[in-house]
């Protein structure tokens, strides 16, 4: 359904969609993290048992959620793109798959950080860290596959076929490793295990979430006119674009 | 009707468009031979015309059904010679070729493969593995599935003439010349120029950036 | 006649007897690796029975990688894989009859081996039993993954290190439950659970692995 579309149009105009979605992005991302930050660290309630260490929840539980939701989309893109054909779709891809593997390790460094205090050692092979651990090989492993192609037409494939094959097995690895953990520590309390949490710290809760998700998106769409513009750097409409930017 | 054809057929490598909106026919007793200088995209064309790629737009068919969809008739009339051989070096010249007849569901005995191999020159290296033969030697037990395969309509040939000797050249030519005359058809690529006793079609890529 | 993915088993397994020295190297490094545990965390029988069973298997994944490649990089660089796919067979029967005669020429003979290793590791009879069952179900799994992972790497000049960062991470559920198998075997429980769910993972490779292998090998076609 796509095929009668010149595919280098299309590039053009995933560039101009990008290009009218950045600002919608950039502001809600900069409002919505404040705002959540804010509440979050300053006004919040400190928890009755962790003090204000547990703050740090802001960060690490957004990061930690996103890091999965960016890999879906990733998964996403790929598909859409292996099916239908789409090349903006790889170079949506692959622009996610950094910024998902950075999320990853935000949400890696503030658990270990936040296990420092609770469990008196930075690195503990709870469930959700190890978890995490692995989802950053996959997005390492990606990122690997898509750098060692010259063709970068190809490399999208490529990564695309490995990005759905990892979310495939996101939910085995994820079931597989709680299992493993309840197994073999079935005397650590996890921190995460608490459902309940008082609605005056999830509202700045779920506001860094929201704020969190729209960062990552306005990182993903820079970094996808950056690979638009890298890729077709001599095609006519970039050098017009180019120079308008100049004048 | 014609036996492979391509229509409105582009292709992109590495984000450079190699080229677009390419048609052509290959009709009955025909030869089409692809000219262009090097980095044209001669391969590329003549990969997506037997259906190891995909082209970016456009669609091949053979005896106008689309080849993507009913690969198994056309790979069962196509003979497609690339700048891969396809011998695998431990086996001797027999044991490749047995092999790909029997994936190719062609039925021949050993010792027809074995005077095929004569025919081409190759006689005493039928059973010695093929990392022993010359390049040229490796490109005539490849080349001699164009004489297995009778069956086959369609030649796809990328270079045939590289690396042959005049003799080799000769005995190519003489079959190119045999098969079209059972009504047979050739899509070729080559730097030589080509003296065949029959007529041949160009069809030029030009080198774009 | 025989059919056609019938011969070209034959041809698969005829060429592993002609390399059969080249194979025999994944299993000398799975006997190595396993040697140098009892030497670097000592000789204790029952240190050695605890670690036992995710020895042999984490000796078994790396094994498993260093053959891997074997599965398509030698077709695909002399071009026997373009014939292949030009044969009007489908590609992913092509797909699973190359898995299996890789499975039983690199892994089948790891297998034939593990009792050594057993011997080695102290390992109970009982454990023993769960060890063969879950590398039984298990390795299938690993020339079948794996199979995707050589598709997309096969056209690249190093893909060695490159399959390891992309399938280690893959396999670790197989690994979880194949070892936590032979744990309960050692502690005499039942571990039909575990078998269950590798069983289901085997299906599921099985079911998704050809295809998706078929449509990675025409990526690196192309």
């Amino acid at each position: 359904m796509w095929k009668w579309l010149h595919p280098y149009a299309k590039t053009e105009e995933a560039y101009k969609l990008s290009q009218t979605l950045l600002p919608w992005f950039g502001i809600s991302a900069l409002i919505a993290l404040v705002a959540g930050f804010a509440w979050g660290l300053l006004f919040a309630p400190a928890d009755y048992q962790q003090g204000d260490s547990f703050r740090i929840i802001y960060i690490h539980v957004p990061s930690a959620l996103m890091s999965m939701g960016a890999y879906s989309a990733m998964a996403i893109a790929a598909f859409i793109g292996l099916v239908w054909q789409i090349r903006p779709a790889f170079m949506t891809m692959i622009a996610i798959a950094p910024v998902g593997a950075v999320v990853t390790f935000v949400a890696l460094f503030t658990g270990a950080a936040w296990g420092k205090p609770m469990w008196g050692t930075w690195w503990v092979w709870d469930a959700r860290l190890t978890s995490e651990l692995i989802l950053l090989f996959l997005y390492l492993g990606v990122i690997a596959l898509y750098k060692s192609f010259d063709d970068k037409q190809q490399a999208g494939k490529a990564a695309g076929v490995m990005a759905i094959v990892g979310v495939v097995n996101l939910p085995i690895i994820h079931f597989s490793v709680e299992w493993w953990n309840t197994l073999h520590q079935g005397a650590t309390i996890s921190k995460f295990a608490k459902p309940s949490i008082a609605t005056e710290m999830l509202w700045p809760l779920l506001i860094s979430l929201f704020g969190m998700a729209m960062y990552i998106g306005y990182v993903t769409l820079l970094r996808l006119q950056n690979e638009i513009i890298r890729r077709e750097a001599h095609r006519p409409w970039v050098i017009a674009l180019m120079r308008e930017d100049k004048e | 009707m014609s036996l492979l054809s391509g229509h409105h057929l582009s292709c992109s490598k590495r984000d450079r468009l190699l080229f677009d909106d390419i048609s052509l026919a290959v009709e009955p007793s025909d030869v089409l031979y692809i000219r262009g200088p090097n980095g044209a995209g001669k391969t590329s064309l003549i990969r997506i015309l037997v259906g190891l790629s995909t082209p970016d737009t456009g669609s091949v068919t053979y005896r106008d059904n689309c080849i993507r969809s009913h690969y198994d008739v056309f790979h069962h009339h196509l003979v497609y010679f690339g700048h891969k051989l396809g011998l695998n070096t431990h086996f001797s010249p027999l044991e490749n070729l047995r092999h790909w007849c029997k994936q190719h569901q062609i039925s021949v005995r050993d010792d027809h493969i074995v005077s095929v191999l004569d025919e081409l020159g190759l006689v005493g290296l039928e059973t010695l593995p093929v990392s022993s033969l010359s390049a040229g030697q490796q490109r005539r037990v490849a080349l001699a599935r164009l004489w297995l395969k009778n069956h086959a309509d369609m030649w796809v040939l990328d270079e045939p003439f590289t690396a042959l000797d005049v003799q080799g050249i000769a005995l190519l030519k003489a079959r190119l010349v045999e098969h079209t005359a059972k009504g047979g058809g050739v899509i070729m690529t080559s730097h030589q120029d080509l003296a065949l006793s029959i007529p041949v079609r160009e069809l030029a890529l030009e080198y774009r950036i | 006649m025989t059919h056609p993915l019938i011969s070209l088993f034959q041809r698969d397994l005829a060429l592993a007897y002609k390399q059969r020295a080249e194979l025999l190297q994944p299993i000398m490094f799975f006997l190595l690796v396993i040697t140098l545990f009892p030497l670097g965390i000592g000789p204790g029988p029952e240190t050695l029975q605890k670690v036992g069973p995710g020895v042999i298997w984490v000796a078994a994944l790396l094994s498993s990688l260093l053959g891997m490649d074997r599965l398509f990089r030698e077709d695909f660089q002399d071009g026997s894989l373009e014939q292949l796919m030009l044969s009007g067979a489908s590609l992913s029967w092509v797909v699973l009859v190359k898995v299996a005669a890789h499975w039983l020429s690199t892994t089948l003979p790891l297998l034939i081996l593990s009792p050594i290793l057993a011997l080695f590791l102290n390992l109970t009879e009982a454990m023993y039993v769960s060890l063969i069952a879950t590398l039984l179900l298990g390795t299938p799994i690993l020339s079948l993954i794996g199979a995707i992972a050589v598709a997309l790497t096969v056209g690249l000049q190093r893909g060695g290190v490159l399959l390891s960062l992309l399938l280690l991470p893959i396999f670790i559920p197989l690994l979880i439950f194949a070892t936590s198998a032979v744990d309960a075997a050692a502690l005499s429980l039942p571990y039909n659970g575990q078998l269950g769910i590798i069983a289901a993972l085997f299906l599921l490779a099985l079911a998704l692995s050809p295809a998706a292998t078929a449509f990675a090998l025409r990526v690196s076609q192309n």
